[in-house]
């Protein structure tokens, strides 16, 4: 096979700190290449070098045998390199089609041209297997079909190489077999296609070759046959898998969640989602399982109010409570970490210390403003307990990485105090060591009484954490498991039963 | 050099540069003198003839823009607060009651733009564009259109009275300044207003009041425009429905930029924006005393605003950074 894209000795350098130290990587034509590592080894600064948005130290690259020295984006896409970021870079209020064609659309003279632009868009989408109304706004559009429009856009560049940063993220387990479909065909066309995951088992369904980057550095390349599972996480944290406190912690408990402090009976969103009945015991972990679209996240949202349930009811030790706003949620014992870190968790500017203590103040109100030793004292705690890295609590929050901003978040909630803690895909984005920390944590905070509703697309996560389980299809609860019963084969059977 | 120099730093050091020129340029600058019993000079001038109005403005616009949006009003709402004291003091009020009703009537005005931001959710700009407009013509229909001149000694020594060899208004501006910044060190509503400038969603979901945080800070941004328009209609001994207040919006605008806070609102500094309103009437006052002619005096204070502005610009500074590793250390 022939040799597309060939990295030598990538150097890059952010001052003092070296992001990467002297990385080589060789994608051949007609291959699926996988790069794994842990947040901060180095993955997207790598891909952001090969793409132009950063310039190399040190070192060389080649594409397709010509030299490879791309200083903007536009360059790398000249020389063929197309690339789908991790966070959907789009622009929600133009149209699928002209979302796909931009900065490439077709032309006339000085004008464009709509009809030759849309039937480019629908022939781009095609090739994924979709055919969507391509002249619908785009942020109408679910996330995963926005998805689906940056491959597409991709696509439509021609390009010989590929370059997918978690693309997956957001699709749900058909949408992922169905892109997965398309990349196997596009690999057997020749294209060389660089994809970083943090899903394991895509990666080993998907990939031929795997490179493991460790702390800006490269680990080695595998061919995926060679590379057992095991011997792979031990390659990208550089130790052996540490132990499994969230299994311990479901073994250990006992309770039972009919009689729960938390009940929630016939809740319903009209035209949203719903009903639901269930209840939550103090300690336990309940799992809310389904595919993508399947109810999860409006649950979470009528639980906390954010957009409140049209009718049923929920009770808290068997007072009733109106959840209608976060503010009353939060007053009835609930918190809640969004999926949508980026828009609806983190406040960018602020530093971490306020973005920790902002719950908790919210909930003692304006007037009443934690001491500033206070403050600094609980972000201190929160930085220890959780591991968060960061310069120091006066850090402005944004410039944290994923996980460590996840971190801040949960701090955010712990520190509130809560009895009932709604995690939406907490463990998102990040990689499989901050993943275990935050498992072992819900685990620690289950043990001092707190209950959590745990939402994860990956269902071994939510059998592995939680001792009960509500299986949601179509917008609707279509089971609840408990105990024992829970397991990857019952939650699946729920799920795809008629 | 240290990297991270407060807000404050570019203003200030743009303000000291402009008084260092006039140092040099026209002797007698800094001369102070104490004239029957109160202090005279240019510096006195700086603030009581120029500055005050457009500091005490930038008081409630700096809140307004730390949320992200922005006030057009308070223009209009300053005629309306001196149009109603000048009347009540004619009808014969005491000073107490003319002012209280000015400043309930243009911090209710102030209400009513929170209640359609925060509420009715229209853009700030609407909003208040649509009370500069309204409040104006409250002011023309509460007066007739006509001037309101008054001889009330109580309402003109507001502006023209002075404390302790110190013009009142002084003790006005910084009290209300210190007054504000107090409060919003003593309550949380500093940090509540600038998480919901940073990331609105965020904030509200981490239970932070957001729709009270705009009726606050528009409320205040009211109360500050009926402030500034008594002092205005003090100063003249009349209320001009019609003039009063006009483009007074922008100088407080300028200011809050000149101050360092960026429109997209989240981190705001109170000192900054004050210093930023003293720093753009230093300037109308050099232009002044360069005998550049008015017509020609708004673009160099164009350019210094631009200055400024850009000195703020973190993509600039970066650059700037740079260019610091050819100069020898």
């Amino acid at each position: 096979m022939s040799c597309l894209l060939q990295l030598r000795g990538i150097e890059k350098r952010f001052g003092s700190f070296a992001a990467l130290r002297g990385v080589s990587l060789e994608l051949r034509a007609g291959e699926i290449h996988a790069l794994m590592g842990e947040n901060g080894a180095g993955k997207s600064t790598l891909i952001k070098v090969i793409t132009g948005v950063h310039q190399a130290t040190g070192g060389s690259m080649e594409m397709a045998g010509r030299a490879h020295r791309p200083r903007r984006p536009q360059q790398a896409e000249s020389a063929g390199i197309s690339t789908v970021y991790q966070e959907v870079n789009l622009l929600p209020n133009l149209s699928i089609a002209e979302n796909i064609m931009m900065g490439r659309q077709p032309m006339w003279g000085p004008f464009i041209r709509p009809v030759e632009g849309r039937r480019r868009a629908r022939a781009a989408l095609a090739r994924l297997g979709l055919e969507v109304d391509v002249a619908r706004p785009l942020g109408a559009c679910a996330v995963a079909l926005q998805q689906m429009a940056a491959i597409a856009r991709a696509l439509d560049q021609e390009a010989r190489v590929l370059i997918l940063d978690e693309p997956t993220s957001s699709l749900d387990a058909r949408e992922v077999a169905e892109l997965f479909a398309v990349l196997r065909r596009l690999r057997d066309q020749g294209m060389g296609i660089l994809f970083v995951s943090h899903f394991l088992d895509q990666v080993y369904a998907l990939s031929d070759r795997i490179t493991v980057l460790r702390d800006g550095g490269g680990v080695g390349t595998w061919d995926v046959a060679e590379l057992p599972r095991l011997d792979l996480v031990g390659h990208m944290i550089g130790k052996p898998v540490a132990a499994r406190a969230a299994e311990s912690a479901r073994n250990e408990f006992r309770g039972r969640a009919a009689a729960g402090f938390f009940q929630v009976e016939q809740l319903e969103r009209r035209g949203v989602a719903g009903p639901f009945a269930f209840g939550v015991e103090a300690g336990g972990a309940t799992g809310l399982a389904g595919l993508l679209g399947s109810g999860r996240s409006e649950l979470a949202r009528m639980l906390f109010g954010i957009d409140p349930a049209t009718s049923g009811k929920v009770r808290v030790d068997g007072r009733e409570v109106a959840l209608h706003s976060p503010r009353a949620a939060m007053a009835a014992g609930l918190a809640f970490c969004s999926e949508d870190r980026k828009v609806e968790g983190i406040v960018p500017s602020l530093s971490v210390r306020e973005n920790i203590i902002l719950a908790l103040q919210a909930s003692r109100g304006p007037l009443r403003r934690l001491p500033e030793c206070e403050q600094a004292a609980l972000a201190e705690k929160f930085i220890q307990a959780l591991n968060i890295k960061t310069r120091g609590p006066e850090t402005p929050m944004g410039t944290l990485s994923g996980g460590n901003q996840q971190k801040c978040l949960l701090a955010r909630w712990m520190a509130v105090q809560p009895r009932l803690l709604i995690l939406d895909e907490p463990t998102r984005g990040i990689d499989i060591g901050a993943k275990g920390e935050i498992e072992a944590l819900c685990a620690e905070l289950r043990r001092a009484g707190l209950a959590i509703l745990f939402i994860s697309g990956e269902l071994d996560e939510v059998v592995r954490n939680c001792n009960q389980v509500v299986v949601l299809r179509d917008r609707r609860q279509a089971a609840v498991l408990e105990g024992g019963a829970i397991s990857l084969q019952r939650i699946m059977e729920t799920v795809a039963a008629a | 050099m240290n990297r991270r120099r407060s807000p404050l730093w570019w203003p200030l050091a743009a303000l000291v540069a402009l008084l260092a020129f006039n140092a040099l340029a026209s002797p007698g600058f800094f001369h102070l003198e104490w004239k029957e019993g109160r202090l005279y000079g240019t510096l006195v001038d700086i603030f009581n003839q120029g500055a005050r109005v457009p500091m005490l403005l930038a008081l409630g616009m700096t809140l307004v823009i730390a949320t992200g949006g922005v006030d057009l009003s308070v223009g209009s709402l300053m005629a309306v607060s001196g149009a109603v004291a000048a009347m009540q003091v004619n009808a014969g009020a005491s000073l107490g009651q003319a002012a209280g009703l000015g400043l309930l009537l243009s911090s209710g005005l102030g209400l009513a733009n929170g209640w359609l931001i925060a509420k009715v959710r229209l853009q700030p700009i609407i909003a208040t564009l649509v009370m500069m407009v309204a409040g104006r013509g409250l002011a023309m229909l509460l007066t007739g259109s006509q001037m309101v001149p008054f001889k009330d000694e109580g309402l003109r020594y507001l502006a023209n009275g002075s404390l302790l060899g110190l013009p009142v208004p002084i003790y006005g501006v910084l009290g209300a300044a210190l007054l504000t910044g107090w409060a919003l060190r003593r309550s949380a509503w500093g940090l509540f207003i600038e998480a919901t400038g940073d990331n609105e969603t965020a904030s509200r979901l981490a239970g932070v009041p957001t729709g009270g945080v705009r009726l606050l800070v528009y409320t205040f941004s009211g109360l500050c425009a009926g402030m500034a328009g008594l002092l205005e209609a003090s100063n003249i001994a009349a209320a001009d429905p019609a003039r009063m207040g006009e483009t007074r919006e922008l100088d407080a605008i300028f200011a809050v930029v000149a101050g360092g806070a960026a429109l997209t609102g989240g981190r705001f500094s109170l000192a900054g924006s004050l210093v930023g309103a003293l720093l753009l009437q230093t300037l109308t006052l050099t232009l002044y005393n360069q005998n550049v002619p008015p017509a020609v005096a708004p673009v160099p204070k164009a350019l210094v605003i631009l200055g400024v502005c850009l000195l703020h610009s973190p993509k600039l500074r970066e650059q700037m950074g740079r260019l610091r590793i050819f100069t020898p250390a």
